[in-house]
């Protein structure tokens, strides 16, 4: 189940644990990143509290835990080469995997076709 | 990820359209519509600059004419003397320097670039400042000289290695001007004014021309495969690595040129001993930090982690001190260095043990190191 939030993320769900990245509209408006500051594994994260940061030249924004859980892998490889995420930003660009403390947070947010109606309409181009 | 919202319509500069076609994403900047990069995205545009050539969109800035009202440059020259602390008399017609408008405090008021054709100055102002420069020039110069802002004319800046050879396609004459020179050139059959100079660290050359034939000469320039269009964004990250104070982050009403490391901008002609020394607002504060030194002083400074350390963080001596030794003033990461880089005040710079202070960066105090500027070698044709 592919998840989508207000805030350009994506969740993978499996099973009880749910991938997060951002989404390909977030890496092009952040443009080249040059920094990823991920959570420590075994951290508890409220829903939109920050969790990751990703840095361009330009500025520093925050990632938000999109649900509450545990944090339990981060992916090292964008920590050492930030520009995975633009190249790839819902593959190998992944950024934590939480474990899903309630499944109903994950229910709320969006489907990958209401996500797309979302950034066409704040998107006129 | 807002939009954001304003007030007063933005205006345009003549090279919106192009600015359009060339897929560049505008921001509100100064009270204009701004490119901050295009498709390509900052950190390619800035190795660009670097490794071949960019053209820069820089119309917002202001563009001011003064002239002595009897005729002749001395009147002009000596009142600008006494709103700045350069040597404008001794400016030779056909040369260009760096000048700083001070305040009664000695802070900065704007930093500018004025040149000299002949009898005639010419100034240039940040976007931000130039209709206060503007008043303020109307208060002060005004009994001796007349000034005229040039609002028809719109400003390129061509930076790089590839930059005299792309001009040069268009005037050969170019060839022979060196750093800060000046002059009156015809490009494309339109009379210009060329300088020898830019923002990035790199040769180049700025070009004032009418706002009618700047998107014709930017196509021309464009033409050449080494030249490309380069956003604001790259153009902050290229300043930066240059160690060129950006007014209102490294440089405003409370910082003095001394305490902004900016003494070698102040001719001695204009220190004390100096046949023209002080008589410029802030001058009894300015003259004894340059005899006694400043409490505080610009540094260049590099984080020892990947993190860029930005704008407002605070500085501190030791890890664990309560008190901010300083605050970082523009800061982010160099395309060209590979590295975060960054500028900030610290008091008493010379006291610190190892050169190394922390910086708070989300609540944690993270270790930097105290840098020589400019963080890149300048390769200015002097």
């Amino acid at each position: 189940m592919l998840k989508f939030t207000q805030d350009h993320e994506w969740l993978l769900v499996e099973g009880d644990t749910a991938t997060i990245g951002i989404t390909q509209h977030a890496q092009e408006q952040l443009g080249d990143l040059v920094f990823v500051e991920l959570p420590k594994p075994g951290r508890s994260v409220d829903a939109g509290g920050a969790a990751a940061v990703v840095e361009s030249v330009k500025a520093a924004s925050d990632v938000y835990a999109p649900i509450a859980g545990e944090i339990v892998a981060i992916n090292q490889g964008v920590v050492d080469d930030p520009s995975l995420v633009n190249a790839d930003p819902m593959g190998k660009g992944w950024l934590f995997k939480m474990k899903i403390a309630d499944r109903s947070q994950v229910e709320a947010l969006m489907d990958e076709q209401a996500y797309r109606t979302l950034i066409d309409s704040a998107d006129p181009a | 990820m807002s939009d954001v919202v304003t007030a007063v319509p933005l205006k345009r500069t003549p090279l919106y359209r192009l600015h359009l076609d060339l897929g560049g994403r505008m921001v509100p900047f100064a009270g204009y519509e701004m490119p901050v990069q295009y498709p390509s995205g900052i950190l390619k545009e800035h190795l660009h600059v670097r490794a071949a050539t960019g053209l820069f969109d820089v119309s917002h800035m202001g563009q001011f004419e003064i002239r002595s009202r009897t005729g002749g440059g001395e009147d002009a020259a000596r009142a600008l003397e006494s709103i700045v602390p350069m040597d404008i008399v001794g400016l030779a017609p056909g040369r260009q320097r760096y000048a700083l408008l001070t305040n009664e405090d000695g802070g900065v008021r704007d930093d500018l670039m004025i040149a000299r054709l002949g009898e005639v100055f010419l100034v240039v102002a940040n976007a931000a400042c130039k209709d206060a420069d503007e008043s303020y020039l109307r208060q002060t110069v005004s009994p001796s000289c007349t000034i005229e802002r040039l609002d028809d004319r719109a400003l390129l800046a061509l930076q790089g290695p590839a930059a005299e050879a792309a001009l040069a396609r268009l005037v050969p004459d170019v060839r022979s001007m060196r750093f800060m020179d000046v002059r009156a050139m015809e490009v494309m059959d339109v009379a210009c004014t060329v300088s020898r100079s830019g923002y990035t660290g790199e040769d180049g050359f700025e070009i004032s021309l009418p706002a009618s034939h700047a998107e014709a000469v930017a196509c021309a320039l464009l033409a050449n495969g080494d030249v490309a269009m380069i956003g604001l964004g790259a153009r902050d990250s290229l300043r930066l690595e240059a160690g060129l104070c950006l007014y209102g982050s490294d440089l405003d009403a409370t910082t003095t040129p001394v305490e902004a490391g900016l003494e070698w901008s102040i001719q001695k002609v204009r220190r004390a001993g100096g046949s023209r020394a002080g008589n410029f607002p802030g001058a009894e504060k300015i003259l004894h930090q340059l005899a006694n030194g400043a409490p505080r002083r610009r540094v260049g400074l590099r984080p020892e982690g990947r993190a860029p350390i930005r704008h407002g963080a605070q500085l501190f001596a030791e890890q664990g001190a309560a008190d901010a030794i300083g605050v970082v003033t523009s800061g982010g990461f160099g395309p060209s260095v590979n590295a975060p880089i960054a500028m900030g005040y610290v008091t008493s710079p010379g006291t610190l043990a190892g050169g190394r202070i922390y910086a708070d960066l989300r609540g944690t105090r993270v270790p930097l190191r105290l840098s020589e500027l400019p963080f890149i070698s300048t390769t200015y044709k002097r």
